[in-house]
């Protein structure tokens, strides 16, 4: 797959909707024009984020089943995407992220100790109880408050990027969606704005092929891809190997790129399959085929990286289950501490008074007495 | 002191809240080079460059989506909704994102943005260029709403909300852009030069929101209003001889409770206006709000004078209208109870 130029015209990568950008090839090999800058010590950076989201999220449905926390959206088989894309931006830039991309909180190095108390609402909830589990907001770390309605944040994403080009800045922004979510006005909504204004944003579209039970046509049509939404807009679109974690590395650097030389928004679609359910509140049994998982085309993230430093020399099985052991340590620590604040189920939650808090920046008359009202 | 219309007023306060911030940008349809279609923005781009005001693609949610995304960035967006009745495709953007953002974050992101909109009637605009939607704001938690009456307190009232750190909800009622329209439709309209609200201050001043006015003091009874009303209850008291208290409540949220149960305490009557449509209407938290702090001063049932619960009549427009007829017969009403 060639790598067009920053400037490349729009209509010379219009094909690229059509396509799929890969960098690993079925034997672990990066190849290619698009093979990333990354050492090995970045890639088994790379390969740390991916392995902690997915055990982070095991020991959250854990926990969900344990019948310590209320809800949880887990990102299996999705980790790349997210995990990728922080890595090859930069500190100052904002994501709009969907609930499924834990991956950028924890290739950032937010404290996971911070995820768990936001997921227990407990009294440590930076959130202060006042979110569904995973709705997280991390402004220190770039990650824009989750609103739980769909769509909503895609021109929210247009509207910050378009500010930080009219103060002179270099941050980007990038929005996120699932491809079911494409089909909201907000997402054409976006689009408009994108396009009219050129905005210096990273417009991603996680396809996982699932909106929770309806297959990935629904949103789509009769269009043949996602990435050609784009098209109409006149906005750069590519169809990038979502489980490719050189890949998605590679292409969010090349669109974070085109935005930071002033060259406008860029659309990527990156392919994936969502192998878990939609939620803890979801039964995919009743709607999925059998072993869809096992026959998807673009295998495993976290294995195809996994084999590519193997063959790179760089890692071995021991070198790996010792990294899992590490990782595991610091996830069961961590949800120590954070069960030691307590949780919406043990009732340890901040106090009723907070709820009238930042309602506004400065509490008037009647929720004062509201406030009054409820008690301690 | 220099006479301007309410346009000018608006115009006079944006041209303020930019040459006093650089934060400040405004946007919306036909808002950068024309200049709005009220002309509310005239001059702007001129002055300002269309960096800090330009315009937009005819998409509400997406103007008022980008500017919640600005305000996170650290701007204060002012936009315009170009009709109050266009506004619904924005209602999410509003409702869910704008009006909760720093409660959801804990504080984290704020969305310090202003969203005015023309509102209401009285221009044979038909149902969608004349309703008042303020109630389907009033309702939302985490949401500041302001519905302007004269140029002073539009001026004062508009770089208040702008310099606010909340999203505020900015209703300008058409009507009364060019004159205190007081209801009469068949008579001409007394310009904003010839009213001493029409003078306006120049250079910077605010009308702290969360406070009214009273519009005109009297003893008979309270009336609560705002916007195009409280001139047709000032036309409907001088026509029927009431000494009226007209209160222009100017914010709706928040809501100046001492101002209203002062002035009910003093008369024992009170009547609510509004244009908009009668049921769950802000009347009906007026009313409840009377009821709740005033019953043992009242000497009569509370009274409401609104629109009526259809969609805004193009040909029967004035008869749709709450105007003095039917605000004076309430008064008479109320007074004989």
């Amino acid at each position: 797959m060639k790598k067009p130029e920053l400037d490349e015209k729009v209509e010379r990568v219009a094909l690229m909707r059509k396509q799929l950008v890969r960098v690993l090839d079925d034997d672990g090999q990066a190849v290619g024009e698009w093979v990333p800058d990354l050492s090995v010590d970045d890639k088994i950076a790379g390969l740390r984020d991916m392995m902690t989201v997915r055990t982070f999220d095991a020991r959250m449905l854990r926990a969900h089943r344990q019948g310590k926390i209320s809800f949880y959206m887990q990102a299996l088989g999705e980790e790349a995407i997210a995990c990728g894309q922080q890595r090859a931006l930069r500190p100052g830039d904002m994501h709009f992220p969907t609930y499924r991309q834990q991956g950028l909180l924890i290739a950032a190095g937010y404290p996971i100790v911070q995820m768990m108390n936001q997921i227990l609402s407990n009294e440590e909830d930076p959130l202060k109880g006042r979110q569904l589990p995973v709705l997280y907001s991390a402004k220190s770390h770039g990650f824009f408050s989750i609103s739980g309605n769909l769509a909503t944040q895609y021109p929210q994403a247009v509207g910050w990027a378009m500010a930080s080009a009219m103060r002179g800045d270099t941050a980007i922004a990038s929005a996120w969606i699932g491809e079911g979510a494409s089909a909201e006005n907000d997402f054409h909504a976006a689009l408009v704005m994108a396009s009219t204004y050129q905005a210096p944003v990273i417009l991603n579209i996680v396809n996982n092929h699932w909106a929770i039970s309806t297959p990935e046509d629904f949103a789509r049509g009769a269009s043949a891809t996602f990435a050609d939404r784009g098209y109409g807009f006149s906005i750069p679109a590519i169809r990038v190997d979502g489980n490719d974690y050189l890949a998605t590395y590679a292409a969010s650097q090349w669109a974070a790129e085109r935005a930071r030389a002033n060259l406008g928004p860029t659309l990527l679609e990156w392919i994936t399959l969502r192998r878990g359910a939609h939620s803890t509140s979801d039964d995919p049994s009743v709607y999925r085929p059998d072993h869809e998982s096992e026959q998807f085309p673009l295998a495993d993230p976290i294995d195809r990286l996994r084999q590519h430093l193997t063959a790179l020399g760089a890692w071995d099985d021991d070198r790996h289950e010792s990294l899992q052991r590490e990782i595991t340590a610091e996830i069961e620590t961590a949800l120590a501490e954070a069960d030691s604040h307590g949780s919406v189920k043990s009732g340890a939650v901040p106090g009723p008074a907070t709820m009238f808090d930042d309602v506004f920046a400065e509490l008037p008359r009647h929720l004062r007495e509201q406030r009054g009202q409820v008690g301690e | 002191m220099p006479s301007m219309t309410m346009v000018e007023a608006i115009r006079d306060a944006h041209m303020v809240a930019m040459e006093g911030d650089d934060r400040v940008v405004v946007f919306g349809e036909d808002v950068g080079f024309f200049g709005g279609v009220f002309r509310c923005t005239q001059g702007l781009q001129e002055r300002f460059g269309d960096h800090r005001c330009f315009d937009a693609p005819i998409n509400e949610s997406a103007i008022v989506g980008a500017a919640i995304g600005m305000a996170a960035y650290g701007l204060r967006p002012c936009v315009e909704m170009q009709f109050a009745d266009y506004m619904y495709p924005a209602y999410d953007q509003i409702v869910s994102e704008a009006a909760r953002l720093r409660h959801r974050s804990a504080g984290d992101f704020t969305a310090p943005i202003v969203v005015r909109m023309p509102s209401g009637g009285g221009i044979f605009g038909g149902q969608t260029h004349s309703q008042s939607p303020e109630a389907l704001f009033t309702h939302v938690a985490g949401l500041k709403t302001v519905v302007v009456s004269n140029p002073y307190d539009a001026k004062g009232l508009l770089i208040a909300a702008i310099e606010d750190d909340d999203p505020v909800i900015f209703l300008e009622p058409k009507r009364v852009y060019n004159g205190p329209f007081d209801g009469h439709h068949d008579r001409p309209v007394v310009p904003w030069s010839k009213h001493p609200l029409g003078d306006v201050p120049e250079g910077h001043y605010t009308v702290p929101l969360g406070e009214a006015r009273v519009h005109r003091a009297g003893s008979d009874l309270t009336v609560l209003t705002y916007g195009t009303l409280v001139h047709v209850a000032q036309t409907a008291a001088e026509e029927r001889g009431v000494d009226a208290e007209i209160i222009d409540l100017r914010t709706l949220v928040p809501l100046d409770v001492d101002a209203i149960v002062e002035s009910v305490a003093k008369t024992g009557r009170c009547i609510v206006l509004h244009e908009a449509t009668l049921t769950s209407g802000f009347g009906a938290e007026l009313s409840a709000t009377v009821q709740e702090r005033c019953f043992y001063h009242l000497e009569a049932p509370i009274t409401r004078v609104c629109g009526w619960d259809t969609p805004y009549p193009h040909a029967l427009e004035w008869s749709y209208f709450p105007g003095p007829d039917r605000v004076g017969r309430a008064m008479e009403e109320v007074l004989a109870a």
